[in-house]
């Protein structure tokens, strides 16, 4: 089945490609074939079945047969419409689609294509850099399609003063068709950045495929805001991988929501590669119907003097079934580390399941290193509390579970953004109102 | 007892000097008050004489009943009598207090060539020595200092001199913190454990303490050196003008 | 890292010696036919021999499982193994003045006191010699109650229907690796039954011995507590100091059927190796209960100090309505040690609870794993689980890991989990020096105060054993 993989990848069009890309596009291509998909008996997806996905064969897509307007994408555009947007239908750029006027002098905002047709001296030291050998084969993968996706640029001591909007949209009509956008996030020495980073699909029902990475580098003193939302149908396979690169005094926030796909995967793995560094992971998975949502994070300390908070939850519905997998590996060098992982899951139906592994490796003395994971269901005593109060205990539960999701989605540091994600879950858990 | 020359120390090699030349001498029977601003050196005075690993010693000698104490280990220097009572009092979880304090105290005796004594026999000391801070005896089932409030930790510290009975105690500002009653808990554990024999270091910011214990000598420890001496007196000098016309002094003593 | 938290270990083991009593032993190596020899040797019936033989078809198809533990170690040549040995001076004892002087001397230097003193501390002790059972003690006075407390050989002479009715029912023959292994070529062990209603009146204990060079230990234990039954089950190993690696792998199952309660406690302290890692044991043991009757509980406790490698995850199936499972763990690495240990809770039956708490000490290059997993079945209404899992790390040579595999399908369920990484304090220890106690003492407290709740667990003989093993293992770990 993965020969296909190699008969689209033999297929690229190589115009317009930089020669030194090819060699790594090649290096990802043959990662991907030694390594073929991963299956139940990979430790690292145990609990993920790609069984029908691996054996579904994907197409490259293309275009939409109607166009996408801006009026299709409202709903999953956050903040105000002069925003900064680049949005890309069906892993391809739609400039018509985008906003990218008044950006700072510097900053760049562009499809990565462009980008390694205008700029390639400054793609070249970044594109695939940092992926190590903890890349998976989906990332081996995209690497061997890089092609397009979006180019971030904040060069040094910028600070962006709105955030930007990537929307990866999938057309109504792209079932069985796959996309491998690949995104390169630059954010110089003392630069600022707040980043939308959107999955959506259009169709209720279409199979598709999406398998994305991600490669964040963020410069001394810098500071990303990163929220990741992915949306896309319940029938689509989502495959993600972010893979974000610290150094010293870099600040690092990130919010990963996942609630589409039939099935869907998001790798987060973050290196504190130098002293005082410092990473926020919060991430709430939302589940229902037959849906699997998997979250896996690693977080490397390097260094020393390093401080990284994690908070992931999980609301799990119906047969839907969750995982989460969040590692902490800590180096003899990283003495003085500040590690605090939380993992909480709420299962709201007899049939909803979750598999979850926190895991700590720690090689260093002086650190401080928690993790804690609770699974179960709504407390008795406020949901008694609050019928106490006269509330029907539907909606009691309703309440509590918003709460649950309420307490992560806090996190999110952009007012416009936080508000519209409110709205997202509500609609989705079905509470119409505000609490 | 004790004697200080031109003591000298930093946090660690090639750093500057915290303490700059202290020289005291301590007689037994004495009560010696050390004070000072925040950041003098009064708590690093302390924790050099017990020995805090943390701390390099770049100059001078300190003599205790005619031994080198710095060439001692801390262990030692607690069998040799010197006590320290913390300013910020360590947690052991999971250990009791009986058990901790029946553990150094059997270290002593067994440095005096003493048997050791049993949970039963060391119980029948402990009563009595509980009574010196007005606790029961509960308070010895749970863990050394493990949720202990701040004031709780303070008289646990008094309990431990009690039990040990050092020659030489030295309190590293055992007062802060406290509420009135529990400051007069403290200073009264101090003043029952007073015999001609043994002497004590207050280290405190505040003259308040020696409201209740009377203290010999005063000194101000001002930037590492010791500026000032005198009689209780000195305590209300400074209660009175503070501590910043100090400097000017400090300048004349460098000078 | 501060000065006075790095120096190394450099202990020679305790209980270094070997006893030179020649040894019954077959070739070395594994087919069919030294199977076929150990069970006639044992004088087995026929159903035994059997299973060992499906047991070691199972075995053949099997490969070792290297990957998934977090523990590396050259590869074992299984047919380089003596799989019997057997004391020549074994045979029916009158009483225990029969017993062979060596093995009395060993027994001694140990500190095993298979006499009248041991008999007045109430303990009933059935010791172990390689892999024959040699003495077993009060025997009388359990029999007037009902109680089997017998070595494995004899329950399979005396009690065949309950050994053919419990063995493999709970650790099946196809397990794993090792416990397929020890189903095919065990023997001997300990076999308790304990009746309906019964409280046995003390705690039954067995003290493991490896001594044979190059002799492979597979004990196999059984424990079934019949309806309402008690019992407490001491389990103490120590091994003569080798310069070979030794394989030990044992298969222990429990059984207790409705309102019966086991607890079985180990302390383990076979040889570690030396500083390089040389010659210790290489523990890979199957240890499961299985609470098949409704308000059933077993309880795990165990401290682990020594061997070069430990793979062990004693687990508990919460087959019955609320049923209890609990797990209790110190575990030391210290030198070169690698320790892979922790449990597995299956939670089959509504409102069934269980308890972890897993307590692991790195010091010198040793690395420390707990591996566990609390699986909820969707039948398991208002499961209950708290996992705490702490590790202590000593000097920064060394590793802590933790891997917990939570897997709940059943939403009225809670399971909660904690871990933390705690290092000794310099402040710590710099306080306790400042009271008198010198900087093992102080290590020793520490650590014996983190390790609290584990110790509570232990019957009092042997926590107090547990602790002093404790301050033992970590001897020299802090300069």
């Amino acid at each position: 089945m993965i020969d296909q993989y190699r008969a689209v990848f033999d297929a690229l069009p190589t115009d317009g490609v930089p020669e030194w890309l090819r060699p790594v596009r090649q290096t990802g291509l043959d990662r991907f074939m030694a390594a073929g998909f991963p299956t139940s008996r990979d430790e690292e997806w145990r609990f993920t079945p790609l069984g029908d996905m691996t054996r579904t064969p994907f197409a490259p897509a293309g275009p939409p047969r109607a166009p996408v307007s801006q009026a299709d994408l409202e709903p999953y555009r956050f903040g105000h419409p002069e925003w900064p947007a680049l949005v890309f239908v069906n892993g391809a750029f739609a400039p018509e689609l985008s906003q990218t006027a008044d950006l700072p002098e510097g900053v760049m905002a562009t499809s990565l294509a462009r980008a390694l047709m205008t700029d390639p001296e400054l793609v070249e030291p970044h594109l695939g850099k940092h992926l190590g050998a903890d890349a998976t084969p989906f990332a081996a993968l995209n690497t061997a399609f890089i092609r397009d996706g979006a180019y971030v640029r904040v060069p040094a001591g910028r600070t962006l003063a709105s955030p930007i909007n990537l929307v990866f949209v999938t057309s109504a009509d792209a079932d069985g068709a796959m996309t491998h956008p690949r995104n390169l996030i630059v954010v110089e020495d003392g630069a600022r950045l707040s980043l939308v980073e959107s999955y959506v699909g259009l169709g209720e029902s279409a199979a598709s495929f999406t398998n994305t990475v991600t490669e964040v580098t963020l410069g001394q003193q810098s500071w990303l805001e990163h929220t990741r939302i992915q949306r896309e149908s319940e029938a689509a396979y989502h495959i993600g991988f972010s893979h974000v690169h610290q150094v010293r005094e870099s600040h690092y926030r990130s919010f990963s929501m996942s609630m589409g796909g039939r099935v869907s995967r998001h790798n987060l793995h973050t290196r504190l590669d130098a002293p005082n560094t410092e990473a926020l992971l919060y991430g709430l998975s939302i589940g229902h119907g037959e849906q699997l949502v998997d979250n896996h994070t690693t977080i490397y300390h390097d260094k020393p003097n390093c401080r990284s908070w994690e908070v992931y939850k999980a609301i799990l519905d119906d047969h839907s079934r969750g995982v989460f997998n969040g590692k902490v590996f800590v180096t003899p060098e990283a003495q003085q580390t500040d590690a605090k992982q939380t993992n909480r899951t709420l299962l709201l139906s007899d049939t909803a399941r979750v598999d979850t592994k926190p895991q700590l490796e720690i090689f260093a003395d002086d650190v401080k290193c928690t993790h804690g994971a609770t699974v179960g269901y709504l407390d008795d005593l406020p949901h008694f509390y609050l019928r106490s109060r006269g509330i029907e205990p539907e909606r009691a539960t309703q309440i509590l579970t918003y709460a649950f999701a309420a307490e992560v989605m806090d996190e999110v540091a952009v007012d416009p953004v936080r508000h519209e994600l409110d709205q997202v879950v509500r609609t989705r858990l079905g509470i119409m109102d505000r609490i | 007892m004790l004697e200080i020359k031109n003591l000298c120390a930093s946090i660690g090699p090639g750093e500057p000097n915290i303490l700059k030349g202290i020289s005291l001498t301590v007689n037994p029977g004495e009560v010696h008050a050390i004070m000072g601003p925040n950041g003098s050196g009064k708590s690093t005075l302390a924790q050099v004489l017990a020995g805090h690993p943390a701390y390099t010693v770049t100059g001078g000698e300190v003599r205790f009943e005619g031994e080198d104490l710095l060439d001692m280990e801390p262990e030692e220097r607690a069998l040799a009598g010197v006590f320290l009572a913390f300013q910020y009092p360590v947690e052991i979880p999971g250990i009791t207090n009986a058990y901790f304090l029946r553990a150094a105290y059997n270290e002593l005796r067994k440095g005096r060539g003493e048997e050791e004594l049993d949970p039963m026999d060391f119980l029948d000391i402990l009563e009595e020595k509980l009574k010196i801070v007005k606790w029961g005896p509960e308070m010895m089932q749970r863990a050394v200092n493990h949720g202990f409030s701040g004031g709780e930790k303070k008289r646990n510290e008094i309990l431990q001199m009690a039990v040990l009975e050092p020659k030489l105690a030295i309190l590293d500002e055992t007062d802060s913190g406290l509420d009135i009653d529990a400051l007069r808990i403290v200073a009264d554990g101090v003043n029952a454990l007073k015999r001609p024999d043994r002497a004590t270091i207050l280290v405190t910011h505040y003259q308040r303490l020696l409201n209740h214990i009377v203290p010999d000598q005063v000194h101000v420890l001002f930037d590492g050196r010791l500026v000032r001496s005198g009689g209780k007196e000195l305590a209300l000098e400074l209660e009175a003008k503070g501590y910043e016309w100090l400097s000017e002094v400090a300048e004349e003593v460098v000078a | 890292m501060s000065s006075s938290v790095e120096s190394l270990v450099n202990r020679e083991y305790k209980h270094g010696f070997v006893t030179d009593i020649e040894s019954d032993s077959v070739p070395p190596g594994l087919n069919e036919d030294v199977i076929r020899l150990i069970s006639e040797k044992k004088g087995e019936p026929e159903w035994l021999l059997e299973w060992r033989l499906r047991a070691y078809k199972a075995w053949l198809k099997m490969e070792e499982p290297h990957a998934w533990a977090n523990i590396t170690y050259p590869p074992i040549d299984y047919q380089d193994i003596v799989y019997y040995s057997a004391p020549k001076t074994v045979k029916p004892l009158g009483s225990l003045d029969e017993l062979d002087p060596k093995l009395r001397e060993t027994y001694d230097k140990l500190g095993i006191p298979l006499n009248e003193q041991k008999l007045l501390a109430g303990v009933a002790v059935d010791a172990i010699f390689d892999s024959v059972s040699v003495g077993t003690s009060y025997k009388e006075h359990l029999g007037e109650l009902g109680i089997i407390f017998c070595s494995f050989s004899e329950a399979v002479r005396e009690h065949p229907a309950l050994v053919q009715k419990y063995l493999g029912s709970v650790v099946p023959i196809s397990d794993n690796f090792y416990a397929s292994l020890n189903s095919a070529v065990f023997t001997d062990g300990s076999f308790v039954y304990v009746p309906k209603g019964v409280h046995c009146p003390m705690d039954l204990s067995t003290y493991f011995r490896i001594n044979q060079a190059g002799t492979g230990q597979f004990e196999r234990t059984l424990i079934v507590a019949d309806e309402g039954a008690t019992v407490s089950y001491l389990e103490g190993c120590t091994a003569p100091a080798r310069d070979e690696n030794q394989l030990h792998a044992a298969v222990v199952e429990l059984v207790a059927l409705e309102g019966a309660t086991i607890k079985y406690s180990t302390v383990q302290n076979w040889y570690a190796g030396d500083e390089e890692g040389v010659g210790g044991i290489y523990n890979f043991v199957t240890k499961r209960g299985k609470c098949a009757g409704a308000r059933s509980k077993i309880s795990w406790t165990q401290v682990e100090t020594g061997s070069a490698i430990t793979w062990k995850y004693p687990s508990v199936i919460l087959q019955g309505d609320d049923s209890v499972g609990e797990f209790y763990s110190v575990a030391v690495a210290n030198g070169r040690q690698q320790a892979d240990t922790g449990t597995k809770m299956i939670h089959l039956g509504r409102r069934t609870r269980s308890t972890i708490i897993s307590k692991g000490i790195s010091a010198g290059r040793g690395n420390n794993s707990y591996r566990g997993q609390v699986k909820v079945m969707p039948k398991a209404e208002r499961a209950w689980n708290y996992t705490q899992c702490d590790s202590m790390l000593i000097g920064n040579r060394c590793g802590a890991h933790t891997f917990p595999y939570i897997d709940v399908q059943n939403r009225s369920s809670a399971v909660e989990h904690e871990a933390s990484t705690t290092k000794i304090g310099e402040d710590q220890i710099f306080y306790l020096k400042q009271r008198g106690l010198n900087t093992e003492n102080a290590i020793s407290m520490i650590v014996n105060g983190f390790c609290k709740e584990v110790f509570k667990e232990l019957p009092m003989e042997f926590a107090v054993e547990a602790q002093k093993l404790l301050g033992v293992s970590l001897e020299g770990s802090v300069g």
